[in-house]
C-alpha cells in the first residue's frame, strides 16, 4: 500500500495568534480559545500518513478541528503552519508550497471534497448535470457529448434517477443532494477524496444508502478518503484506522475496531462509552 | 519446524480513567502455533482467553510481551511493535479472525458478506459466490437466508456466516474465538471436519474452545492460561 | 514631459480633440497595455464626455486620443454612416478636430469607430478599428464580484461560462448566444467582442487591422492585435456557427438592394407586414450598386 498523503504538524490558528497560544489551549487546557488573545486555536500540530485506497477515518466533537484540517488539505483556508504532501504516481506536490494555480490544478484534477452542506460543492444556478460538467470543463475537458454521457453515468452511479439530470439541486431532497455532491467530486476520479460530515442530519435510511455507496465507490476506484464525522458507527463502518481529535489536537490513533474496543486516551474512553 | 507464530511474555490490563480503575486481564502467556497445526487455549473464565487473541489481531494494544510472527516471506516481526499500516495487511492477506460476534454491513447479503474476502483478494464474483454457496451448504446454512442481510439471523446463524467468511480464503493464520459455540453437534462435526481439512492445508489456527472434547479432536498442542492476577499485584507489576 | 511644448488650441481654447493631451496619453498608454496583453480588459480613467455614458462614450475616447490631422474617419452605427448616433459623433469629430477627414467608404478610412458591426470589406494593416463596447467582461453573467472575476481570468478558468454554454445545449440543442460571443484572444484571455452578431466574429480572426474595444462606463479598454488567434468558446463536437439568413427553400438570402449574398443582413418588415432583407453594411451596399461590374470583395 503506497503513501499518498503525509502531513506533518498541521496548524492552523484564527486570529492574531501569541506566542502564549499553544501552550494555553488544547485538550488538557480544556480550550481551543487563547486565554491571552482571544485567537482559536483550531489545529496544531496534526500529523498522519494516508495511504492509496485507504479510508481514514477524523473523529472528534464540535470544535475538535477535525473540519479545519481537510480544508487546509483541500485549499479552502490556508494554515498557519506545517507541511502537506501528496504523492501522485510519479509526482510529488508539497501542498502549501505551491503557487494559487497549481493549487487550482491539484484540487481540480486530483482532489476532491463532498461537504456537509450542498451549497458548499453544488452550483444552485446551474442543472445537477451541469454541476458535473462543471467540473468536467475544469479539468479540461472539452468535448459536450462525452461530458454529458459521462454526467449521466455518475448520476446513474450515485442512484440520482437521469430523468432529473437537467433539474437544479434545488429541488431535490437532501440525501440527493449529497449524491449529486459524491457524483461531481467523483467526475475527475481523484485518487484522493475528501468527506466532511457528509452524512450528518440525514435520515438514516438515506444515511445508510450513502455509506453503502461510499464503500462500494472505494473498493471499485480504490479512492483514498479522509472521512470526517463525530458519528461512531459511520467510522466503525467506513474507517479501517481512525485519528481522534480534541480541541485542535490529536489525541489518538490506530487501527479502528481498536480504537473502538480497547481506547486507551481518557477522551477516547469517553466517547465510545457515550455511544448510544 | 519453526512456528508461525510465537507469543513470549504477553500481558494485557486495562486502564480505565474515569472510573480509575486497573482491570487485568491475561498475563504472561506463552504459546507458539505451527503450520498445519492448531494451537488450543484454554482456561477458566476471565483468564483472558480471548483477550490473547484480540492482541494478536491488534483489537486489543499488547501491555507487554512480544508477538512474534512469520510472515508469508519469511521475516520475523514483532505484531505488537509493527505500524498500523502493516497490521491493516497482514489482516488483509495473511492472519484472519473468525470472532464470536459477527461485525458486518447492515446491508450485505449472507452471500456476499462471506464472499468478499476472496473478492477483495482478486478472485471474480462468479467464483467467489460459488465457494461461498458451497461453504454455506456445508455448514448447513439454509438456502433461503443466503440473499438476506444476517442482521436478524439467529446466533447459530450468524456464527456460521462468521466462520465461513473467515475460513473461505486461507489465511496463513486463522484466530478463532469459540467458533462452535451456538452450533450442534452435528454441524459441530462439520465444522471440525472442515478445520481439519484446512489443517492439512497448512493453516495455523489458534483457538478457544469451549468443549474439551474439540481441544482433544483438534488441539495439536494446548496452553493453559492462569487465572487472572489480583490487582494488587498488577499494581505492583506496573509500577516496577 | 517637455516644458516647451505647446498645447494645440483651437479659437475657443479646447484642446484639438476635444480631450486634454494628459488624457489622451492616458489612454494610450492603455491602449499600449492592452496591446502588450492580448484581450485584458486594462482599466483606465475614463472621463466624462459631452453625451450620456451609453453612446459610446469610451469607443469615442479611444477616437480621440489616437486621431491626426492625416486621419481619415469612418463612424457607422449597426453598419450605417447615417444612423442618428453615427451622425452625431462624427459631426462632434469634426468640431473638435479641425483638419480631420472623415468619409463613409471603408477602404478610405485609416480609423473607423463602430458599434455594433464589423465590415464587410476587409480591413488593412494601416487601418484601426475601434468598436464601442457596453460589457467588457464575458463572466459577469456567471460571477458578480469583480474581484473573483479577475482571478478567474488571470487563472483562464472559464468553466463556470462553458457550463453556461453546456446548459443551452442541453436545453435548447445550440448554443443560444448571438451577439457578444465570448472568444479566446490569442489562447489565454476570453473577451466579450461586444455586441456584434456572431457573423463577425471570424473577422476578428488574424485580422490584418488593430481592433480596439473601448467601455466608457465600465472604465476599460481591451484589444485583439493584428494577426491575433481568436477562437470563439465552443465544445469539440459542438463546433461554432454563424447566421446563414438561408430562406425555408435553404438558399441563401440576396440583399434586395444590391443582391449581395455573402453580407450581413438586416430583417426590414413593412407595414403591411412582409420582410425584405437588406445589407447591414450600408458603404459595402452602396458600392457594389456603385460598380456592378466587380465583385467587391468582402
Amino acid at each position: 500500500m503506497k503513501k499518498i498523503l503525509e502531513v506533518r504538524n498541521l496548524t492552523k490558528i484564527h486570529g492574531r495568534g501569541c506566542p502564549a497560544c499553544i501552550e494555553n489551549t488544547g485538550p488538557e487546557a480544556d480550550t481551543n480559545i487563547c486565554p491571552q488573545c482571544g485567537s482559536v486555536v483550531a489545529a496544531h500540530g496534526v500529523s498522519f500518513d494516508l495511504h492509496a485506497g485507504e479510508i481514514l477515518g477524523s473523529m472528534g466533537e464540535s470544535g475538535s478541528g477535525k473540519s479545519t484540517v481537510v480544508k487546509t488539505l483541500y485549499f479552502d483556508d490556508a494554515p498557519s503552519a506545517g507541511e502537506a504532501v501528496v504523492f501522485d504516481e510519479a509526482r510529488q506536490w508539497n501542498l502549501f508550497a505551491l503557487n494559487a494555480a497549481e493549487q487550482r490544478w491539484l484540487r481540480n484534477h486530483r482532489l476532491g471534497m463532498v461537504y456537509q452542506n450542498p451549497h458548499l460543492g453544488l452550483n444552485f444556478n446551474v442543472s445537477a448535470g451541469g454541476n458535473i460538467a462543471e467540473r468536467l470543463l475544469m479539468s479540461d475537458h472539452t468535448h459536450y457529448g462525452e461530458i454529458r454521457d459521462r454526467a449521466r453515468r455518475l448520476l446513474a452511479r450515485t442512484e440520482v434517477l437521469p430523468e432529473r439530470m437537467d433539474e437544479s439541486p434545488k429541488k431535490f431532497s437532501g440525501g440527493m443532494q449529497q449524491r449529486v455532491q459524491i457524483a461531481k467530486a467523483l467526475a475527475t476520479q481523484p485518487p484522493l477524496l475528501y468527506l466532511d460530515e457528509v452524512t450528518t442530519g440525514l435520515d438514516l435510511s438515506v444515511q445508510a444508502r450513502i455509506l453503502d455507496l461510499i464503500l462500494e465507490i472505494q473498493q471499485e476506484l480504490n479512492t483514498a478518503m479522509i472521512v470526517v464525522t463525530h458519528d461512531l458507527g459511520v467510522i466503525r463502518l467506513l474507517a479501517g484506522r481512525t485519528i481522534v481529535m480534541k480541541y485542535g489536537r490529536i489525541i489518538e490513533t490506530g487501527l479502528t475496531d481498536q480504537i473502538l474496543e480497547d481506547p486507551q486516551h481518557a477522551y477516547t474512553q469517553r466517547l465510545v462509552a457515550s455511544a448510544l | 519446524m519453526e512456528a508461525i507464530l510465537k507469543i513470549e511474555g504477553l500481558s494485557k490490563h486495562f486502564l480505565l480513567h474515569d472510573q480509575n480503575k486497573l482491570i487485568p486481564s491475561c498475563a504472561n502467556v506463552d504459546l507458539s502455533v505451527h503450520a498445519g497445526q492448531l494451537t488450543a487455549l484454554v482456561g477458566p473464565t476471565g483468564a483472558g482467553k480471548s483477550s490473547v487473541l484480540k492482541c494478536v489481531y491488534r483489537t486489543y494494544l499488547p501491555s507487554s510481551g512480544r508477538i512474534l510472527y512469520q510472515d508469508i516471506g519469511g521475516h520475523r516481526i514483532d505484531l505488537a511493535q509493527v505500524s498500523e499500516h502493516q497490521m491493516l495487511q497482514l489482516r488483509h492477506a495473511e492472519i484472519g479472525f473468525v470472532t464470536q460476534f459477527l461485525h458486518c454491513l447492515p446491508r450485505k447479503s449472507a452471500l456476499d458478506v462471506v464472499a468478499e474476502p476472496l473478492i477483495t483478494r482478486g478472485e471474480t464474483r462468479e467464483i467467489a459466490l460459488a465457494k461461498a454457496r458451497e461453504l454455506l451448504s456445508l455448514l448447513n446454512v439454509p438456502e433461503r437466508l443466503w440473499a438476506v442481510p444476517p442482521a436478524t439471523f439467529s446466533g447459530g446463524e450468524k456464527q456460521r456466516i462468521n466462520l465461513a467468511r473467515g475460513l473461505i480464503a486461507r489465511p496463513r493464520l486463522l484466530l478463532l474465538d469459540e467458533p462452535t459455540a451456538s452450533l450442534d453437534p452435528a454441524t459441530t462435526d462439520r465444522v471440525v471436519d472442515l478445520l481439519q481439512a484446512i489443517k492439512r492445508e497448512g493453516v495455523a489456527m489458534l483457538a478457544i474452545f469451549h468443549h474439551p472434547d474439540l481441544v482433544h479432536r483438534l488441539g495439536d498442542r494446548v496452553t493453559e492460561l492462569a487465572p487472572p492476577v489480583a490487582v494488587s499485584d498488577l499494581l505492583e507489576t506496573c509500577a516496577s | 514631459m517637455n516644458s516647451t511644448y505647446e498645447l494645440p488650441l483651437d479659437e475657443a481654447n479646447y484642446s484639438f480633440g476635444f480631450l486634454d493631451e494628459f488624457a489622451k496619453r492616458e489612454v494610450r498608454r492603455t491602449i499600449l497595455k492592452a496591446i502588450a496583453i492580448p484581450g485584458y480588459q486594462t482599466p483606465y480613467a475614463s472621463r466624462e464626455m459631452p453625451m450620456g455614458r451609453g453612446f459610446g462614450t469610451g469607443g469615442l475616447q479611444l477616437t480621440l486620443s489616437l486621431i491626426g490631422t492625416d486621419d481619415t474617419l469612418k463612424v457607422i452605427d449597426q453598419g450605417s454612416d447615417d444612423s442618428v448616433n453615427a451622425v452625431n459623433l462624427r459631426h462632434f469629430v469634426e468640431l473638435t478636430c479641425p483638419g480631420v477627414d472623415t468619409t463613409e467608404q471603408t477602404s478610405e478610412a485609416t480609423l473607423i469607430q463602430s458599434r455594433h458591426r464589423i465590415p464587410e470589406v476587409q480591413l488593412t494593416e494601416e487601418q484601426v478599428l475601434v468598436l464601442q463596447v457596453p460589457y467588457p467582461d464575458p463572466l459577469v453573467v456567471v460571477e458578480p464580484s469583480e474581484a473573483k472575476r479577475k482571478v478567474m481570468h488571470g487563472e483562464g478558468d472559464y468553466s463556470r461560462l462553458l457550463t453556461k454554454l453546456y446548459e443551452d445545449i442541453v436545453q435548447f440543442d445550440e448554443i443560444t448566444i448571438s451577439h457578444r460571443y465570448p472568444t479566446r484572444i490569442n489562447g489565454h484571455y476570453v473577451i466579450d467582442p461586444s455586441p456584434i452578431p456572431r457573423y463577425d466574429i471570424p473577422r476578428l480572426h488574424r485580422s490584418k487591422a488593430l481592433i480596439l474595444l473601448g467601455a466608457g462606463r465600465e472604465k476599460k479598454i481591451y484589444a485583439v492585435p493584428p494577426y491575433s488567434v481568436a477562437e470563439p468558446l465552443v465544445f469539440d463536437d459542438v463546433p461554432f456557427r454563424t447566421e446563414d439568413f438561408r430562406d425555408e427553400h435553404g438558399s441563401r438570402r440576396p440583399c434586395c438592394r444590391c443582391g449581395a449574398t455573402n453580407s450581413f443582413l438586416d430583417e426590414l418588415i413593412a407595414d403591411d407586414g412582409s420582410k425584405t432583407w437588406q445589407c447591414s453594411d450600408s458603404d459595402y451596399c452602396n458600392q457594389r450598386l456603385a460598380e456592378p461590374a466587380h465583385e467587391v470583395s468582402a
